[in-house]
């Protein structure tokens, strides 16, 4: 049974925009599932980093609701080694700065109990602020 | 701290006709050093082992002055300038250094956190290659002098590889015998390829300096996987669950010790063994130590150079056990 998979006039203009702002070509991934076998985080995740990259090529906005997205933490496994020469690093990066330039923090610094804001060394809170505030 | 004109004193030699080995000669090198935030609180016992063990190479780290936070992370986002800023700053700063001092100091940058050698090379080798980009950074910080582009960033290690792990051995005066460490690098130093200092698949850095200081080498697969980095600061159970793979992996493979460059990875490794208990009741703890502690210890240094009271693990029953150092 023949499947046809539509891409939406908006989910075209957002593949588009991860485009822009990430600066990869995103539809040239294979979906060979190396970055999801490189990937730390992909245990904690609800969608893998192939998944991320899939819908994101489908131009289905929900991947925006994901926590995948949040958890990569920019460790370049996949980036290293992606066949295809894609930075997956920098899709998550576009993806998480739709969500923080509508100046919608991902992080509560406030939330995060005294003693254990005093335990962490400033490269951990440098780095969440970077990549969670707007 | 900070070198001294002593340094710069050339010992006489009587005749100069025989080949010399590496550690005999007098010359010392300046090069400009740039610590990072957490170098100074944390993970001073990275810096103040850092100094003590270059000092004794004939290595002066001088520190550039006013310089500020690296960003601790690049932006990934195409074409953001704004986030090449505060690592170019620093950048700046080391530039007007060399100018400064003329010929006698190096025109590298070293530093030995990897996330901020990872942000500082990233924006040196991004304004290299792309020099509309610098034009208009350089437009954009007019009160800075324009950067030219001469400046390189090294880490400490591609120093020590560089003049050859003889010369550190040379120096050793308490081999490490006995010791099984294993190498962890994490992410920074080796990833993205272009910017890592080692093969981003099989980095034998650390690995050779283990063996320079005499201790065994242990391999372990997790040495190359991330530790969570800055997810730390929200989601701690997740990285502990990262820490107890790498840290039980080094072990199963018959690891003591773990030595690392990265402040965070430290962190992740060392303080958040107590979350990697609470989780798993089996779990033994292991000592994390930065790899100029072991080159301290092996240099037969003093508790100022070794800062062990700052590592969450105390790896001192162990190598007190071991013999490598004096009971106190």
């Amino acid at each position: 049974m023949t499947k046809i998979m539509m891409i939406t006039k908006e989910g075209e203009a957002f593949l588009a925009r991860i485009q822009e702002i990430s600066g990869e070509a995103i539809t040239a991934c294979d979906q060979c599932g190396t970055c999801s076998g490189s990937c730390p985080m992909a245990s904690e995740m609800d969608i893998t980093p192939s998944e991320m990259i899939r819908k994101t090529q489908m131009g289905q906005q929900d991947v925006l609701s994901t926590k995948a997205m949040w958890l990569c933490a920019a460790c370049f496994a996949c980036t290293v080694r992606c066949p295809r020469g894609i930075d997956l690093s920098k899709i998550a990066e576009a993806l998480r700065q739709i969500s923080l330039r509508q100046a919608v923090d991902h992080i509560d610094i406030a939330g995060i109990p005294a003693p254990e804001r005093a335990r962490l060394p400033q490269i951990a809170l440098v780095g969440a602020m970077r990549k969670f505030t707007s | 701290m900070k070198p001294t004109t002593q340094t710069k004193k050339r010992r006489s030699t009587k005749r100069d006709d025989s080949p010399q080995p590496v550690h005999a000669r007098s010359s010392r090198t300046m090069f400009p050093y740039y610590p990072g935030c957490t170098l100074k609180t944390t993970a001073q016992n990275f810096e103040d082992s850092a100094l003590a063990t270059a000092a004794i190479l004939g290595i002066d780290l001088v520190e550039i002055p006013r310089w500020n936070c690296c960003g601790v992370v690049s932006s990934l986002v195409e074409n953001d300038r704004m986030h090449h800023v505060a690592p170019l700053r620093n950048i700046i700063r080391t530039q007007e250094m060399i100018a400064e001092r003329g010929g006698e100091i190096e025109s590298r940058l070293v530093t030995l956190c990897s996330m901020c050698t990872n942000t500082l090379r990233r924006t040196n080798l991004f304004l290299k290659e792309n020099p509309e980009d610098l034009e208009a950074i350089n437009d954009y910080m007019s009160l800075e002098d324009n950067y030219e582009g001469g400046v390189e960033i090294v880490h400490f290690l591609e120093i020590l590889r560089e003049r050859g792990f003889d010369a550190v051995t040379n120096k050793v005066s308490n081999p490490l015998e006995g010791l099984n460490a294993a190498a962890y690098y994490g992410c920074m130093l080796l990833r993205p390829k272009d910017i890592g200092i080692d093969d981003p698949e099989d980095p034998t850095i650390q690995e050779n300096l283990i063996s320079a200081l005499g201790a065994a080498v242990i391999d372990t697969p997790y040495k190359k996987m991330c530790c969570g980095s800055y997810q730390t600061v929200q989601d701690r159970y997740a990285v502990a669950e990262l820490a107890y793979d790498i840290l039980t992996h080094a072990q199963r493979e018959g690891a003591e010790v773990i030595i690392t460059a990265c402040p965070l990875c430290a962190f992740n490794l060392d303080d958040r063994q107590k979350e990697v208990r609470e989780r798993h009741p089996d779990f033994r703890s292991i000592p994390v130590l930065y790899f100029t502690q072991l080159m301290a210890l092996a240099f037969g240094l003093g508790e100022d150079a070794l800062g062990f009271e700052l590592n969450s693990v105390d790896p001192r029953p162990l190598l007190m056990a071991k013999g490598l150092l004096a009971p106190r």
